[in-house]
């Protein structure tokens, strides 16, 4: 697993005249987790794409560091994990198809067929991996994600809203997910729920 | 390398995606079976001249192509997997993965079209067949490459349908107006040589528009 910085300096975030976020400074490496925690609106999600450089910020910047060198974001690209509502998967495929297609596209080499396997069982989708993702329910889609965020093992794993849409096992699963993550990977938790703001060493409160 | 690999995968996905979903292709043949009937129908089996079927052959082609091709990002959009490519991709593969694809849908669009007009059309005689094939071959890159960043472009607007070929016409004139001319004198039977002049500017357009389009991207697909 390669050590992984993240820097935060002065990421400030505007849509047209509305200020989201403001002044947001840290520092984050592998082994270390943060929560962002925040109200509705407060802009959790909007730091949480920055930071996987989805969104560009409107000031301040962030810096990433691979053992020791600085890197753009797109030498960080296939370590980054990311579970969101805001990302969807493919509904016309089937839910391996949809591991097996993203992971090549990040150029992630595919897992061995029993690491598969496992995360998928982890997961609960084993039965279900040849069922293409139009059938799934809200519940199952967010399992597929974490399949897919996690099966490349993620130096980065940033999660958002993580237990959104599961039940009572997924989200035990979830947990134990994140707790096996926090000894040597990079965790970001945005939540408003305070008990997944607990996993997390670190806390940071967004809102202008 | 690895943008190979990642570019290979995002075509990949996009084929298989098309074969299932057939959102582009259906609209691509209902467009090209509609024009094709009307054309006909005004016609009353009047034979044009080889300049108006080589005139009507692009018309088909560019309307076809403009309810078709926006589809390689205005789906992603409109599914929310916009981002999710987003994230596992570099702009680069993402804006030649697509561009393949279009160049591929574009290529099957003119053989289609090409097929219906020689069934349809007994004046659709194809007398040069290099000038006709290169023809293609240059205009469907021409097309697929301009219609590729303008789609990512309109596929973060709100009003895309309308803003497609509002937006495409002015960019593909001279592409247009240079396959239509070659066209005419692979019909005519004219020389490879005769229509050279056509060819310059077709590949011209081709690399300004790929090069335009590859430095434009990172900003049109980013925000």
């Amino acid at each position: 697993m390669n050590l992984v910085t993240i820097r935060a300096a002065g990421i400030g975030k505007n849509f047209n005249r509305r200020t989201v976020l403001k002044d947001i400074t840290f520092s984050l490496s592998s082994g270390e987790s943060l929560a962002v925690t925040g109200k509705n609106g407060s802009g959790k999600s909007t730091l949480i794409k920055v930071l996987a450089g989805l969104l560009s910020p409107t000031k301040g910047k962030v810096e990433y560091e691979l053992s020791g060198a600085a890197v753009d974001l797109d030498g960080l690209r296939p370590t980054i994990g990311l579970v969101s509502p805001y990302l969807q998967l493919y509904d016309e495929f089937t839910a391996l198809e949809n591991l097996l297609i993203l992971l090549r596209i990040r150029n992630n080499s595919t897992p061995a067929p029993a690491d598969i396997e496992k995360i998928f069982r982890t997961y609960g989708l084993w039965e279900r991996r040849d069922d293409v993702v139009r059938t799934f329910s809200s519940g199952m889609k967010q399992r597929l994600k974490y399949i897919v965020a996690l099966a490349h093992a993620p130096s980065i794993v940033m999660l958002d809203e993580p237990t959104a849409n599961l039940d009572e096992d997924g989200c035990r699963v979830v947990h134990d997910t994140v707790q096996s993550l926090q000894t040597d990977t990079l965790t970001i938790i945005a939540t408003n729920d305070e008990r997944e703001a607990s996993w997390c060493k670190k806390r940071i409160h967004v809102g202008v | 390398m690895n943008t190979w690999k990642s570019i290979y995968a995002i075509v990949t996905k996009d084929v298989q995606s098309e074969l299932r979903t057939r959102y582009a292709l259906n609209a691509l043949l209902m467009f090209v079976l509609t024009t094709v009937s009307i054309i006909l129908f005004a016609l009353r089996g009047d034979q044009p001249s080889s300049t108006v079927l080589a005139g009507m052959f692009w018309v088909v082609v560019f309307f076809s192509a403009m309810s078709g091709l926006s589809r390689a990002f205005v789906s992603e959009e409109e599914r929310g997997t916009a981002l999710t490519l987003q994230l596992v991709a570099i702009p680069s593969s993402v804006y030649f993965g697509k561009l393949l694809f279009n160049v591929l849908l574009t290529l099957s669009l003119v053989l289609g079209v090409t097929i219906v007009y020689t069934v349809a059309f007994p004046g659709f005689t194809i007398q040069s067949l290099d000038v006709f094939l290169v023809t293609v071959v240059l205009g469907s890159l021409g097309l697929a490459s301009a219609a590729t960043i303008i789609a990512a472009i309109i596929a973060k607007a709100n009003t895309r349908g309308t803003l497609y070929p509002v937006l495409s016409f002015p960019i593909l004139i001279i592409l247009l107006m240079s396959v239509m001319n070659a066209t005419a004198k692979a019909l005519d039977g004219e020389r490879f040589g005769e229509a050279a002049v056509d060819f310059l500017v077709l590949i011209s357009y081709v690399m300004v528009i790929t090069a335009g389009s590859y430095l434009l991207f990172d900003y049109v697909w980013k925000d």
